[in-house]
């Protein structure tokens, strides 16, 4: 892994958006924070960042992440996938399983680990299949994922449902052994076959199949008490709906150890993009109305939603390039992910800094159990993985100018504000100055 | 008018001129000489990426009598046998110089991509796409609906010509959930004045279907003795949503679909004297429609069929004869 | 969309500072009387002659000649003798225009077939409808002839097409435009005006 022998110094940056400071990066941590000007000036090879305004937060860890590798490298490869996790804010990711061959053993996961590590762009972590092949059978060997080399402590068969109920139970309780979470794609299979779009007035207009509300939130509800049956913690993958925020707020009322996840897409997109037929709106759980995504805000905004995850689901311009029904769900979203929240959540005044650095870095790092190296404070000595955001800048989002190998952004053509100006690995700058800094640059110093 | 994708898109005023002039063109088609040279020179693909002979033909009918020169391409192929992308095929269209491509395709929206996407310039004409819209069919129902219920009653124009459907009362029966051939109606009906009801066994009836401009009902027989309509619409019942399939059936058995929403002799004995009975083909005789409704004098079947054929060539001539270059908008 | 309606214009716009009037409602009558009584001369009789007019103001005056046909010969049928022929499906300048509206045609009760056919049109000016008016005819049927009868004849012929019967030869520059305002379309009296120049429309 490539280690940055530069120290580095910004001037004027707000943690956690909070008053001014000075900050040192040295040695792969937070060597020193203090006011504006009362820092001793670091020795040796310093590089000076003037970020008076600019917000300093936690590297941003997502927990849904796909990165294509193995199987799909014309979409996307764990090196640029990773890539576009810097230039997005972010140290780590979890990589999801449903590549080809999918990560349902040691070896797979094991794989994409040791291409992370070689990329060193951010840390990433696999997520292992919970059963073999997401065929949705039987278990995969979880535990041989959880003690090889990868250390893997989320386990999901994202992209399908695990629908079988005593398949379910038993990932639920399995995982115990190890700590792991069962991160559930909430998709009853047989009141969604064929399905388009939401279900609702565009798609009765437009002649799309349907994807009913009730089709996650049944799943949801289901597990929610299965997790309470068996006390094990339960993880929801990007709820969609204003129903399914009412389950999951109703079961942390009763004490059941669940939390949940909405992606940025669902923060402000709506089913109505779907008049245009653009494949590019359709996505897995599909855009919902203007009265969800107030309701996902709204559970965001008072915690009954504990995280942000950009569920980033690059695909080739041919997957895109076609009929609606004949194209593949999924949009990019790790470079916009930030912007998304900050739009939404920031700007209306309904999340602090500090609350985006819950939702995007604490709370992600502990549910993946990886809050040892990542989410943590801003404090002196704690490992620099930081990501450093200019809020006044907006740019206009174009999807062939991402850093990810595919352009299937929703937000194309939209303006968005916030900037990643830098972002620190273990202090080692992935992005500075808005750009991302290849590993051989760093090893050049 | 560049392209004619969606009922919806139609004004009332669009919807007129669609149907007098194909009251223009369904007098030319009686004469001996049935071929304008309208269009000569131009260039119409029919591309066809789902079967359905009666309308291409309907279609080339209407692009060979008003002298085209008529292109058949046939794509089929399913989202997981992909062939030659839709793309592909619109930009190899873009190169041999169509002028128009009337497009039929199993997926809801692909006449919009094609219409939006940049791949061609040509005007595209929806011949039927997914569950979503079918316009040409809704226009000769109109255009059948006028020519019986307001010319031959009025005194007026035969035809009916210049006038709308104000007041009259059509029932549409059946899989409304997967019938483009009913969105369609039912868009272009409510703008042309007529009052609509929806009447289909509840696992068929699309959610929303509250914001559309039109009732729905349950109940057949009440629908047909209560409301009175002018005209009854009878739709396809498709093979598959009859079996379990993966889906399961949408209603117990055929038999049970036909005794309470299929058309016989009975029902049409409910319905005033005047009001016609049509069906977008092919019929499953004996499932929807009885084989003495299916024949009997209210049927107006087949003559839908004949106007089919007027119809498609007033959308052609009004795409394709003027100079478009100003407009940007779609019909 | 907005197709030409083949409708006329207000007439107001007729009226500009650089319009003149050529010829009188008076003008447009005894015009009109003198075609009627050349066609009875030239087809020794009514027995066989049909009109034909061409919308939208040829029909007018088709159906204005019709009564004076008859009350020259009331063996004449105004009715039977009289139809309407839109030529727009037969036009040869549809891609240069606005999309037209397809008019009406109806035939004579009494038939093209083997009949003296009489065109009329309001103006003839390029030749180019007449053009498309003798094709459509050709479709319809086999007349025995078929001349052509047009209250205004303002030159610049574009195809070897020439009028048999004219109530006024009108020297003309290509860029004026000739109106014929007819009281039964146009409200006001019969007038034939030329506007000077509008772009040479034609």
């Amino acid at each position: 892994m490539t280690t940055d022998p530069t120290t580095y110094l910004m001037r004027g940056v707000r943690p956690l958006g909070g008053e001014p400071a000075d900050v040192v990066v040295s040695d792969g941590v937070i060597a020193a924070l203090g006011a504006p000007g009362t820092l001793e000036n670091p020795a040796g090879d310093v590089v000076e960042i003037e970020a008076a305004g600019h917000v300093l937060l936690p590297g941003l860890v997502d927990l849904h992440t796909h990165l294509r590798e193995p199987g799909r490298e014309d979409a996307e490869t764990v090196a640029s996938g990773t890539r576009a996790a810097a230039a997005g804010g972010f140290t780590a990711v979890h990589a999801m399983a449903n590549t080809s061959p999918v990560a349902d053993t040691a070896g797979v996961v094991e794989q994409v680990w040791r291409l992370g590590r070689d990329a060193g762009f951010v840390d990433v972590h696999p997520v292992g299949a919970v059963t073999v092949g997401l065929a949705g059978e039987r278990l995969a060997e979880l535990g041989a994922m959880a003690r090889s080399a990868a250390r893997v402590r989320v386990f999901s068969d994202d992209g399908k449902c695990v629908h079988d109920p005593i398949l379910m139970r038993r990932a639920l309780e399995y995982v115990k052994a190890f700590d792991g979470v069962v991160a559930q794609h909430a998709q009853e299979p047989r009141l969604t076959e064929g399905a388009q779009m939401n279900e609702g007035v565009v798609s009765g207009e437009i002649g799309l199949a349907g994807w009913p509300a009730v089709a996650e939130e049944a799943i949801i509800a289901r597990d929610v008490l299965l997790a309470e049956h068996v006390g094990s913690r339960l993880h929801v993958c990007h709820l969609s709906t204003a129903g399914s925020v009412e389950i999951v707020r109703w079961a942390k009322s009763r004490g059941i150890d669940v939390t949940a996840e909405v992606t940025p897409h669902h923060l402000v997109l709506t089913d109505e993009l779907a008049r245009t037929y653009d494949p590019t709106y359709k996505v897995n759980p599909p855009l919902r109305t203007a009265k969800d995504v107030e309701a996902v805000r709204e559970g965001l905004a008072d915690g009954t939603i504990d995280i942000v995850a950009t569920d980033h689901a690059p695909h080739t311009r041919e997957d895109k390039d076609c009929e609606w029904g004949a194209a593949a769900f999924g949009m990019t979203g790790l470079e916009t992910a930030l912007s998304v929240v900050q739009q939404t959540m920031v700007d209306t005044g309904r999340l602090t800094w500090a609350d985006v650095a819950r939702v995007l870095s604490v709370n992600p790092a502990r549910i993946g159990r990886i809050d040892a190296a990542h989410g943590r404070p801003l404090a002196v000595g704690e490992p620099a993985n930081l990501t450093l955001v200019d809020p006044s800048a907006t740019r206009v989002v174009d999807g062939a100018a991402q850093v990810t190998a595919s352009g299937n952004t929703p937000f194309a053509g939209r303006e968005l504000p916030g900037r990643v100006v830098a972002t620190f690995l273990r202090g080692r700058a992935t992005v500075l100055d808005g750009a991302v800094v290849e590993a051989a640059e760093v090893a050049a110093r | 008018m560049k392209h004619l994708l969606s009922t919806t898109d139609l004004s009332k005023d669009d919807a007129l001129l669609l149907l007098d002039t194909a009251a223009q063109m369904a007098a030319t088609q009686s004469r001996e000489i049935k071929k304008l040279p309208t269009l000569r020179g131009r260039t119409v693909v029919n591309l066809f990426f789902e079967d359905s002979t009666r309308t291409r033909i309907s279609f080339e009918t209407a692009a060979k009598r008003l002298s085209a020169d008529v292109i058949n391409f046939s794509a089929k192929g399913s989202s997981v046998s992909k062939g030659e992308s839709l793309k592909d095929t619109a930009l190899t269209l873009h190169a041999m110089g169509a002028d128009a491509v009337v497009v039929r395709h199993w997926a809801s929206g692909a006449p919009y991509q094609l219409a939006h996407a940049g791949w061609l310039d040509a005007a595209v004409l929806n011949a039927g796409d997914g569950t979503h819209q079918h316009p040409t069919q809704a226009l000769l129902d109109a255009f059948t609906i006028r020519r019986h219920l307001v010319g031959r009653r009025g005194g007026g124009d035969p035809d009916g010509v210049g006038a709308d459907l104000a007041g009259l009362r059509v029932a549409i029966v059946g899989d409304v959930l997967h019938s483009r051939v009913a969105r369609s109606n039912v868009a272009l009906l409510r703008t042309l004045g007529a009052d609509v009801t929806l009447v289909s066994p509840p696992t068929l009836v699309p959610v929303g279907v509250e914001t559309w401009p039109c009732r729905t009902s349950y109940d057949l027989d009440a629908t047909l003795a209560d409301w009175q309509p002018d005209a009854v619409m009878m739709l396809r019942v498709q093979r598959e949503r009859m079996s379990g399939g993966t889906g399961g059936a949408f209603f117990p058995s055929p038999l049970e679909y036909t005794r309470y929403y299929g058309l016989d002799a009975r029902r049409l004995g409910l319905l005033p004297d005047h009001t016609i009975v049509m069906h977008p083909g092919p019929m499953n005789r004996g499932l929807e429609i009885s084989a003495e409704a299916a024949d009997s004098d209210r049927a107006v079947i087949v003559e839908q069929v004949a106007n089919g054929v007027a119809v498609r060539m007033a959308a052609l001539y009004l795409l394709l004869a003027g100079d478009h270059s100003a407009e940007g908008n779609d019909l | 969309m907005n197709p030409g309606t083949g409708m006329p214009g207000h007439p107001d716009a007729l009226t500009g500072p650089d319009t003149r009037t050529v010829l009188g409602a008076g003008d447009v009558a005894r015009a009109l009387t003198r075609i009627a009584h050349e066609i009875v001369e030239r087809a020794k009789g009514v027995d066989d002659v049909v009109l034909l007019g061409i919308p939208t103001r040829g029909v007018t005056l088709a159906t204005r000649l019709a009564e004076r046909l008859a009350a020259i010969d009331p063996a004449f049928d105004p009715v039977q003798g009289l139809g309407e022929l839109d030529v727009t499906m037969y036009r040869d300048d549809l891609r240069r225009q606005p999309t037209r509206a397809v008019g009406v045609t109806r035939l004579p009760g009494a038939g093209i077939e083997g009949k003296t056919v009489v065109l009329v049109d309001d103006v003839l000016f390029s030749g180019r409808t007449i053009r498309a008016a003798l094709d459509a005819i050709g479709d319809l049927g086999r007349p025995r002839a078929v001349r052509l009868a047009c209250l205004v004849d303002r030159g610049h012929r574009e195809l070897p097409i020439r009028p048999d019967f004219v109530g006024k030869n009108l020297p003309t520059a290509v860029s004026e435009r000739v109106r014929v305002l007819l009281s039964e379309i146009d409200g006001a009296e019969d007038a034939v005006v030329i506007s000077a120049p509008a772009g040479g429309e034609r």
